[in-house]
């Protein structure tokens, strides 16, 4: 039994002064059937792994397979059973959209016909119109309509909701179940978090070229500990020695406590025996509440955890 | 309700998506991808109305504008003045009456091969103009004044016998003019023929005068062949070099390698695409030059056909060429324009290349848009046959190999 994607060691260095380490060490499995994340921010070498996969870039040091087979001998073979969205594709704004998936159609030796491709990706109506009177999220669809059209056993995709609107993001990620349930396997990159958790069986969360963690989004949340996050902020009289977050490690049912810019995050095992000690011990300091809310511990945790940075915002710098 | 209906819509989506994909289900039959490549950038071309008028319309204005220029004019009139004095309506008269063609005369006159007597050109034909002046007799510094100001082209100076009526006998005349102005020259010589006729000089030798202006020998038929072969070189390297940096910068190359196209597939379909450009593009031109001016071909069509598709696709491999490593828009267009520019300046576009100094000519001979004007011309004005321009046909062949084995071996993808 194959693996769709394996790779051992990887490693890319882009020449320069000094030298930059895009990929520096990495390994991943892609099962056959699973939907695998490459969760991580900006820079973090995500797109440099997925274009190595891809037979685009050749690596610097390591080992690649893709469906059991490695780039160099009979490419077009392997080729033919995957489908490719790259993070940026400018389709040609002048042609139609059947046309669009009408040439790429074109290139694969078997798949599906271009309207029943549009019809999976909702754009039958839209078959008619130029590429230029798209929406973004159409435009999306699209261009993964164009990853689809050789009824790939596996899929590579890149960045493929950042800029879409919520809707667009939910259309798209019905789109990728629908193509899981045919039994076929998706790696994808991200930066949300929330893309990561609602699609993916499993996640890798990579950092500065190498994989940090990875697993199931469930098990990486449960490793925090806690499966909630208490985030509160105080008030100006707030006393100095409250804002170390080790104040508030000993409270029940607390498991991990941190400082997040204004806030303090506390992950929690249960928020009801962990919120009145928090609110008696702030209580006690004479301290007064700015705002407090709770939620659900998410990959984003996981990743504040193990690197103290943000997956997306700017406190990444 | 609306819930169990999405529900159920979303069901059947998953449904349908599934069995779209299932390959054993389709029998759908992919078009070419190669014919599919060559349509869709045909289609891209034809949907960007700029870009039409600049391949098709560019070209025809250049024709019209230059074949409006450079069309072969009646002679125009002489302008000339006399300087007053005694005998100056006398010579004033001579050269004046020359000039007023009436109707009698001039019939009265046809009839003499050697007549000098200016006749207008029949209306509609390009006839032999005889000199026209317009004479006026002025003082001394006023016909110096016309004369340094280009006003006149000559200034006629008679002197006379200080006493009794100015007759021929009793004449000399002064011309003054610059004799380096061609037209000054020509002046100076159908002013004195005038005069000397006027005197009583009478032709010794009889001759007779025919007009010539064959297609084939006026200006706009040297003109054409230049237009059609700048029209090659330009169409292959904007339709096949910007084209492909266009494609590279959105990174539509990049899409393409990611799939199982064969990379000739689609070489072959973008150049496929610019033979259907410049059929219709030669054609125009082709029919415009016809219609507006008359031009024919002398030669063979079949050798100006060939020579058209080896002309388009040795610009196509040079385009390709150039665009092999460009990054971005800006650094193809400066590539483009230091290709083009020496091409459009030295090969002989708009006059013959011959007129560069020696010195030049191997460079000018070697580039690869001179052998084909030079060729285009032979077999359209003069009739030349397939021997007298193969040796331009290798040079151009041999372009076009070295431009693509060079173009394929360097080519970025992405």
């Amino acid at each position: 039994m194959s693996n769709a994607v394996r790779c051992t060691n990887l490693f890319k260095q882009y020449p320069g002064k000094p030298p930059v380490d895009a990929v520096n060490g990495l390994d991943l499995t892609v099962e056959e059937g699973e939907c695998f994340g490459l969760l991580g921010p900006n820079g973090a070498g995500k797109t440099t792994t997925v274009e190595i996969l891809e037979g685009l870039l050749p690596a610097t040091r390591g080992e690649v397979e893709i469906l059991g087979r490695r780039w160099g001998e009979r490419d077009r073979e392997i080729r033919q059973r995957i489908g490719i969205s790259l993070q940026e594709t400018k389709l040609p704004e002048k042609l139609t959209v059947r046309e669009v998936v009408t040439l790429f159609r074109s290139f694969y030796d078997r798949g599906p016909s271009p309207l029943e491709v549009l019809r999976l990706i909702s754009l039958e109506e839209k078959a008619g119109a130029w590429v230029k009177r798209l929406s973004g999220g159409q435009r999306q669809r699209l261009a993964v309509a164009c990853a689809l059209v050789g009824s790939p056993e596996l899929l590579f995709l890149d960045e493929p909701t950042t800029g879409l609107d919520p809707q667009s993001r939910r259309q798209l990620w019905d789109i990728l179940a629908q193509f899981r349930r045919t039994g076929r396997s998706i790696l994808l990159t991200t930066h949300y978090m929330d893309e990561a958790e609602r699609l993916c069986d499993r996640v890798a969360i990579v950092d500065h070229g190498r994989v940090i963690a990875c697993d199931t989004p469930r098990r990486l949340i449960s490793a925090l500990g806690g499966q909630h996050v208490i985030e509160f902020a105080l008030g100006s009289n707030g006393h100095a020695e409250l804002c170390e977050p080790s104040v508030f490690e000993p409270l029940p049912s607390v498991c991990s406590a941190r400082r997040d810019g204004e806030h303090l995050a506390l992950t929690v095992d249960e928020p009801h025996v962990a919120l009145p000690a928090l609110l008696a011990k702030l209580d006690e300091q004479g301290s007064e509440l700015a705002s407090l809310t709770t939620r659900h511990a998410s990959l984003e945790d996981v990743f504040v955890k193990l690197t103290g940075r943000h997956l997306t915002d700017d406190r990444n710098q | 309700m609306s819930d169990v209906r999405e529900a159920i819509e979303r069901e059947d989506e998953v449904r349908r998506g599934q069995s779209a994909l299932d390959d054993k289900r389709s029998t759908y039959r992919a078009p070419h991808p190669l014919l599919l490549i060559a349509l869709t950038r045909m289609r891209e071309f034809y949907r960007e109305p700029e870009a039409i008028f600049w391949v098709y319309g560019f070209p025809i204005i250049m024709a019209v504008a230059l074949g409006i220029a450079f069309r072969n004019r009646p002679q125009e009139t002489i302008h000339a003045v006399v300087v007053e004095g005694p005998a100056a309506s006398l010579v004033a008269e001579a050269i004046g009456d020359s000039s007023s063609p009436q109707e009698g005369r001039q019939s009265a006159n046809s009839e003499s091969p050697h007549s000098f007597t200016p006749t207008a050109p029949p209306k509609g034909e390009m006839g032999i103009a005889r000199p026209a002046f317009h004479v006026e007799i002025v003082s001394m510094a006023e016909a110096r004044r016309q004369l340094r100001t280009g006003k006149v082209a000559i200034a006629i100076v008679p002197r006379g016998s200080a006493t009794g009526a100015p007759r021929w006998s009793n004449l000399d005349v002064e011309y003054l003019y610059d004799p380096t102005r061609p037209d000054a020259a020509a002046a100076r010589a159908a002013v004195d023929e005038v005069l000397q006729r006027a005197a009583g000089r009478r032709q010794v030798v009889p001759t007779r005068e025919t007009a010539f202006s064959e297609p084939g020998g006026r200006y706009i038929d040297f003109l054409i062949p230049g237009l059609l072969a700048a029209s090659l070189m330009g169409g292959g390297l904007w339709g096949i070099g910007f084209v492909t940096v266009d494609l590279r910068v959105r990174n539509l190359l990049k899409r393409f390698v990611t799939t199982p196209m064969k990379r000739w597939h689609f070489l072959s379909g973008l150049i496929l695409s610019r033979f259907a450009f410049m059929v219709t593009e030669v054609v125009v031109l082709f029919v415009f030059a016809r219609l507006a001016f008359g031009v024919v071909v002398m030669g063979s069509w079949l050798l100006v056909i060939l020579l058209i598709l080896l002309g388009a696709w040795t610009f196509a491999g040079v385009g390709l060429l150039v665009a092999c490593r460009a990054k971005t828009l800006e650094m193809a267009s400066g590539l483009m324009n230091l290709v083009l520019l020496p091409m459009w300046i030295f090969s002989g576009i708009f006059f013959s290349s011959e007129r560069f100094p020696d010195f030049a000519q191997p460079f000018i001979k070697a580039l690869p848009l001179t052998p084909l004007i030079d060729a285009l011309r032979a077999v359209m004005i003069d009739g030349a046959g397939l021997a007298s321009v193969a040796g331009d046909m290798g040079l151009l062949l041999a372009w076009g190999v070295v431009s693509f084995v060079l173009a394929l071996r360097w080519f970025r993808w992405y």
